[in-house]
């Protein structure tokens, strides 16, 4: 919420899209998960304008901060409204339907020249949440920045998620969930599938095509084909979470 | 809005400097106000030297915020929207990094000159 430049005029609009597009999903999903950047500029009005709009689902909804939603430098901002119940700048862990769920937080403290950064308190909890628990427990993991290097050149890269993945390469099935770079990719790394959504902004350049990450602007007609939603259903008995990305218009 | 006002009189500033340029070369020491552009996710220049008392003013014409952050901690900048400024004034000779708090990618410096000796080599 709060982007209003050339790549999207109407961010607001399409966020609303995106939304219809939920509520007219066949199975009614059990939650929704939100991988940060609700907002443009942290801004109180931002914020609400979000949640007037995803309150529209009905569904309980899971976030994690996006580096947009943390520029007050205390994230204050973000952990009145989401930060309920999470620990550090924002970060928690829950169960559903036997599938462990845990959010992370990769968008505070940033180093100069760095990337994505979780930091030692975060990941020392990320090792004893996970302690104990059975290898056979799915894992879906979420955060803004990707936990893998899709490009670092742009930042696109968390500098200590080797640490996480190590925690969870004994379990047999763990999915990655990411936003930030506003484009589909995939990766499977032995158990591991991370995956990447969509923007209901704007779109990002492919890494290295553009000067910079900057918004792309694309024909307005072509707009609705690069934004949209990730359905993610958790199918029991096989070894991977089978994801649907869907676009607003094809 | 305060960052925006400063910005604006270190506009006029500069422009006054330009003018007396050749006189104020001749003298040496006084400092002129400096300008660094963010756009396309890079500080531009990334790298300037300045004199003592120098005022450096970013401005941010990228369609993505940014913030003007000392790796250091000495000075940080708002998130600057599209058209924002932010203006820091340095005394002391040093090398100052800064980066984007946002887009750690983004660096940049400030070297601030010894005042002794200004315009010797020149």
């Amino acid at each position: 919420m709060g982007f209003d430049k050339p790549a999207n005029p109407n961010a607001i609009g399409t966020l609303e899209e995106a939304l219809s597009k939920i509520n007219a999903l066949a199975v009614k999903p059990s939650f929704l998960i939100h991988t940060g950047d609700i907002t443009h500029l942290s801004k109180p009005s931002e914020f609400d304008d979000a949640d007037r709009i995803i309150s529209q689902a009905r569904l309980d909804v899971h976030y994690v901060p996006g580096e947009h939603d943390v520029l007050d430098e205390d994230v204050k901002l973000y952990r009145d409204r989401y930060g309920r119940g999470t620990k550090g700048a924002g970060w928690y862990s829950f169960d559903a339907n036997g599938v462990h769920f845990i959010g992370l937080v990769n968008v505070v403290d940033l180093k100069a020249g760095g990337l994505g950064n979780l930091g030692n308190e975060q990941l020392e909890w990320l090792e004893n949440d996970l302690k104990g628990r059975a290898t056979s427990t799915p894992i879906v993991v979420f955060a803004h920045i990707p936990l893998w290097s899709v490009y670092p050149a742009w930042g696109w890269e968390t500098e200590d998620a080797a640490r996480a993945l190590d925690y969870l390469k004994r379990f047999g099935s763990v999915t990655v969930l990411n936003g930030h770079i506003h484009q589909i990719m995939q990766k499977v790394e032995g158990n591991v599938t991370f995956h990447t959504a969509m923007s209901t902004a704007f779109p990002q350049p492919a890494p290295g095509t553009a000067p910079s990450p900057g918004p792309l602007k694309v024909a307005d007609d072509k707009l609705r084909s690069v934004l949209g939603i990730t359905d993610v259903t958790f199918k029991r008995g096989q070894q991977r979470l089978a994801i649907i990305d869907e676009p607003l218009q094809r | 809005m305060r960052t925006i006002k400063l910005g604006m009189r270190v506009v006029t500033a500069l422009a006054v400097a330009a003018l007396a340029a050749g006189a104020l070369a001749s003298q040496g020491a006084p400092a002129t106000d400096a300008e660094v552009q963010i756009d396309q996710y890079a500080f531009l220049p990334p790298r300037i030297a300045v004199k003592p008392g120098t005022t450096v003013t970013w401005t941010n014409e990228d369609d993505a915020p940014h913030t003007v952050a000392s790796s250091a901690k000495l000075f940080k900048s708002k998130a600057l929207d599209t058209g924002d400024k932010f203006s820091f004034t340095f005394t002391t000779p040093s090398t100052y990094a800064y980066f984007c708090s946002l887009h750690p990618q983004m660096t940049g410096t400030v070297t601030v000159e010894a005042a002794s000796g200004a315009g010797a080599g020149s």
